[in-house]
């Protein structure tokens, strides 16, 4: 660590005030970059709207803002800037870099425009979702196992991405799809090293269940090890200014992220629908003892769906943390809404588990425009989850099943 | 490398109150998965609920030590059934899933900044277990010569191997009585057991309870021990701990859970200890580019989910069971 | 077949010969019974009643929906529509497990016993109204164990009469595929029911075992209980059976005594005829298969 230089910096929001003082933001991400671009720290701002970054020395950094944790309601105005140049001359805690917030208040944004801004998020991050969800989906349809490391898959993809990119210092774009590659390969593995011999072995649903606990414990935490418990972001795309088309306003990779989504999906669901393979995958996970008997070669097919079940999943990841952050913890504060999802449109099911993923979506990013506090917003997904499985536990989509 | 130390800190972990609390989460486990064969992923849940009830009833609502002991298992009872309704008549990994993905909700809930006046945030409480700390009869630690427990301490081991051995009695009174044969032959096909006019759907939920509620016990002894309830000790690696020490030794057996708990705290504490020497000091034997000191404390969750693989694909009837009688194997 | 017949048994020769004919003394009796698969109508039953104190078999090709309606009657189903009644029980949306204290037991086509339990405690399961399977009263020995004993009596007793006795402390699990049929009779007898419900009792039992295992079914008629079962077997239908209902595609076609039956063209049409020498379970392969695709043809469509 350094000597205790530091940057800090204090959020405050100008157009409310709170005791005549400005009012402080609490949780908006910071983070320090040297001018070579390389990560210096980064912090949280608290309930005083201060956060402190420890610096090696004297230099100039750019303090970057992080616009997406800005709290519901506060915007950057068109004359603030994200980044901030900071020159450290002395050493010492007494470097200060001051963001004047220009804000629309909570008040001068309408109800409908936040409403109509929450459902453009949520359908973005529904189809984040929905990526991972046709992953686990493919999985068990194939295999009729509940993966409960998918969760992992989704942090591999975004773990991966920021290696080859910070690392590698190959570009987002490029280092995205070496992650998804990485996800393909990585499934391929899995399914040669640990399922297919416990598939062989004639292991039960319930043992690779708990045996999927472990993976998910095992992987986790070697994340952990090897990405460090902080979060990241990627070096491109970090901050963007936002366009408006009318009342939508998205910046632009919050657009590629939904093209590139509802490419890569209606590309999946073609391909099932379509090729001979994905015809098999679909008869397999009808029917698994009759497509064995009537020649189809039941591993292959379950072979590639682990292969495109956990690149799609991968790829989630890698939107996921381009969308906001990269850390160890991001698959498990995802699989909530996975399952959430898969479970809403039925277990098994493609058109059910891209329905859900939406609906979660949306539930999740609209949620806070209705009062639920945004730190516990996926808790509404949990909500969903057991009223549908009261109300109709196959699902929207899902059937009935034969019993005996 | 001070091998000696590294056994004392292994011995006095295995049998000292972090010990306990996965042992009382086994047992918990056990009765859910090891007889019935319900798949609770979310342990950590109904303990978090148990450490909360009592901690929120003292802190936050200023009632009595005791009115927060009951309050944690009502909470813990709840939780329960708000679980067990919508998926106990559905196949087993639904119960899984709404177990493990309830569990990951309370924590954020237990954390978030807007409830902080409530739970207290990423803080989490403190300041409820002057009772229990009064009611402490020792007047000073005890030292077994290798091994030697601080007075506090003393007073924790001695609270927690109590309620061990009252939650083995009244499970191994349970499981050989008829009842206990229900849960075993449910664990084994349920709708054998529904031809036969039993009432599954009610046994798994007085399962599911009975095991969440022990769950629950575990957490209110976890909020005791420690003095301070935190939301992230409540996330889902202590549910995946509890049912590694569960498999270490054996499901469905009463001692299973206990001797599971103490055999895999000593390893993991030994392991812990090794990485912890080998990672500090000046000149670390391990280069810091490899494992730095905060790492070495990960190497335990890495060691347990392989051990938790392992276990079950090549020994599901745990180090000391016999095959035949375990009914995880098959299907 | 015993030349004196019971009463029950005689007043069938009054039945007329029609799908759902009236009983006399209807032990079940439903109409309007559905349920479909995905589009396929694997049941569609107008009305069918079953004859008290007499052995009932329920043929017809695989697929007919033999045992979806089992799994129907017993609750371990629900139609798409239909009522049905036991005993003058309305049992429509009533739990299987309630449906088996009213007395009316099945056993499965594929066996349930309980692999890793005991044979002993297999059969101490089936027993009803135990007072150690509560819960408040579990954890206290002393107030089961006088009623437990006396299950155990019951048991030991019930083993000797299916010749199970040898086996009592064996895991039912190493049992062969014939003795686990007589364990599931005898453990389904633990329940006392009035009607018991064999979903194919001979399928996978060895010959040896058969001529014993028509014994144990005659003798559960001869002790005053009703029997339904479904079978491939036709020796079996022939033997044992006081009247014969023959289901195919979801439908009852035909019913009578087994020998009016195995005349009746109809019957010959919809299944001995045409598949007289096939085998059966090609036959299903074929008919799920189509299932299947019509399935996916639905999806895409």
């Amino acid at each position: 660590m350094g000597d205790g230089t530091a940057i800090d910096v204090t959020l405050s929001d100008d157009s409310k005030k709170v005791d005549g003082q400005p009012a402080p933001i609490e949780g908006v991400t910071l983070t320090v970059t040297t001018d070579d671009g390389t990560e210096v720290g980064e912090d949280v701002t608290d309930a005083e709207g201060k956060a402190s970054i420890p610096l090696p020395g004297g230099g100039t950094y750019t303090v970057t803002l992080d616009e997406d944790t800005l709290p519901e309601g506060i915007e950057l105005d068109s004359k603030t800037r994200t980044e901030l140049e900071v020159r450290v001359l002395i050493s010492g805690s007494a470097t200060i870099a001051a963001f004047p917030i220009g804000v629309q208040a909570a008040d001068t944004t309408g109800f409908a425009t936040k409403l109509i801004d929450s459902i453009v998020s949520g359908i973005k991050f529904g189809l984040i979702i929905a990526l991972a969800a046709l992953g686990l989906s493919l999985i068990f349809g194939a295999t009729g196992l509940t993966n409960f490391a998918h969760g992992e898959l989704i942090t591999l993809g975004g773990v991966v991405t920021y290696w080859f990119n910070r690392d590698a210092g190959l570009p987002v774009i490029l280092a995205g799809l070496a992650a998804v590659l990485v996800s393909a390969l990585f499934g391929y593995a899995q399914d040669r090293v640990l399922w297919r011999p416990l598939r062989r072995r004639g292991t039960g649903l319930i043992a690779m269940m708990i045996v999927s606990i472990g993976f998910a414990l095992f992987l986790r935490s070697i994340f952990q090890y090897t990405f460090g418990g902080s979060t990241q972001t990627y070096d491109q795309y970090v901050a963007q200014v936002r366009h408006s088309w009318g009342p939508i306003h998205l910046n632009d990779k919050e657009i590629a992220i939904i093209v590139i989504s509802l490419v890569v999906i209606t590309a999946v669901c073609i391909a099932m629908m379509k090729t001979r393979m994905g015809k098999a995958m679909r008869a397999v996970s009808d029917n698994p003892a009759l497509s064995a008997s009537s020649g189809m070669r039941v591993d292959s097919v379950i072979r590639n769906a682990w292969i495109l079940g956990t690149a799609l999943t991968g790829l989630s990841g890698v939107l996921l943390g381009l969308n906001s952050q990269v850390s160890f913890q991001n698959g498990g504060r995802m699989l909530l809404l996975v399952f959430a999802a898969v479970t809403l449109g039925g277990l098994g099911t493609i058109w059910g588990a891209l329905l859900g993923s939406l609906v979660i979506g949306i539930i999740v990013e609209v949620g806070p425009t209705f009062g639920v506090p945004s730190s516990i917003k996926e808790v509404g997904a949990l909500v969903v989850l057991i009223l549908i499985l009261l109300v109709r536990p196959q699902g929207i989509l899902g059937r009935r099943e034969r019993i005996g | 490398m001070d091998f000696l130390e590294i056994l004392r800190t292994a011995l006095q972990q295995a049998l000292g109150p972090t010990a306990i609390v996965y042992v009382l989460a086994a047992i918990g486990i056990n009765v859910h998965f090891g007889y019935t064969g319900l798949l609770n992923f979310g342990q950590s849940g109904f303990m978090a609920v148990g450490a909360y009830g009592l901690a929120v009833t003292v802190v936050i609502l200023d009632g009595s030590f005791w009115l927060g002991v009951a309050v944690s298992f009502v909470a813990a009872l709840a939780l329960a059934i708000v679980l067990g309704l919508p998926t106990l008549r559905l196949r087993a990994d639904y119960l899984a899933i709404v177990t493990i993905a309830t569990s990951e909700a309370l924590r954020l809930v237990f954390g978030s900044v807007e409830m902080k006046d409530t739970f207290g945030g990423s803080n989490g409480l403190t300041g409820y277990s002057k009772v229990y700390k009064d009611l402490n009869p020792y007047s000073d630690g005890i030292d077994l010569g290798f091994i030697s427990y601080r007075r506090d301490d003393l007073w924790n081991i001695t609270v927690g191997w109590s309620l061990v051995a009252i939650c083995c009695l009244v499970v191994w009174a349970l499981m050989r009585s008829p009842w206990g044969r229900v849960l075993r032959s449910i664990r084994e096909d349920e709708d054998a057991v529904r031809s036969l006019g039993k009432n599954v759907f009610a046994y798994k939920m007085q399962a599911l309870i009975l095991g969440g509620m022990i769950g629950g016990l575990a957490g209110l002894f976890f909020a005791l021990k420690q003095a301070s309830v935190v939301p992230t000790d409540y996330n889902t690696n202590l549910t995946f701990l509890a049912y590694t020490a569960l498999l270490v030794g054996g499901a469905a057996r009463v001692l299973g859970p206990v001797v599971g708990g103490v055999i895999l705290w000593f390893l993991l504490s030994g392991l812990g200890a090794t990485f912890g020497q080998m990672t500090s000091g000046p000149d670390p034997i391990l280069p810091t580019w490899l494992m730095d000191s905060s790492q070495s404390s990960l190497t335990r969750f890495i060691v347990t989910g392989l051990a938790l693989m392992l276990l079950m694909i090549f020994r599901p009837q745990g180090i000391f069971g016999d095959r035949r009688e375990i009914a995880i194997d098959g299907r | 077949m015993a030349a004196e017949l019971t009463a029950a048994q005689a007043a069938l020769a009054q039945v007329a010969t029609d799908p759902g004919a009236k009983k006399p003394d209807p032990i079940v009796v439903g109409s309007g019974i559905t349920r479909t698969f995905g589009g396929l109508k694997a049941v569609d039953v107008e009305h069918i009643e079953i004859q008290r104190g007499v052995i009932t078999a329920l043929i017809g090709p695989n697929g007919a929906g033999k045992t979806t309606l089992f799994n129907l009657l017993t609750g371990f189903d629900e139609p798409n529509s239909g009522q049905w009644s036991f005993n003058g029980n309305a049992l429509q949306s009533v739990s299987a497990y309630k449906v088996a204290r009213l007395g009316m037991v099945r056993t499965f086509q594929l066996t349930k016993v309980l692999a890793k339990l005991t044979v002993i405690e297999n059969m101490r399961l089936g027993a009803t109204g135990q007072k150690g399977e509560k819960f408040w009263l579990a954890p206290f020995k002393w107030l089961w164990k006088g009623q437990e004993d006396e299950i155990t009596s019951r048991a030991d007793d019930l083993l000797a009469r299916f010749k199970l006795d040898a086996k009592r402390e064996d895991f039912a699990g190493s049992l062969s595929g014939g003795q686990r049929k007589l364990l599931e009779m005898a453990r389904a007898l633990m329940v006392d029911p009035e009607l018991i419900m064999l979903d194919e009792p001979m399928a996978g039992v060895n010959p040896a075992l058969k001529q014993s295992l028509l014994g144990h079914v005659q003798s559960l008629r001869d002790e005053g209980r009703t029997v339904l079962f479904v079978e491939h077997d036709m020796d079996m239908v022939r033997h044992i059976s006081d009247w014969v209902i023959v289901m195919a595609q979801g439908q009852i076609v035909a019913e009578g005594t087994p020998q009016s039956v195995m005349a009746d063209q109809r019957v010959i049409d919809a299944y001995l005829g045409a598949h007289h020498d096939t085998d059966l379970s090609e036959l299903d392969e074929a008919a799920l298969e189509a299932e299947v695709e019509a399935e996916i043809k639905e999806e895409q469509a």
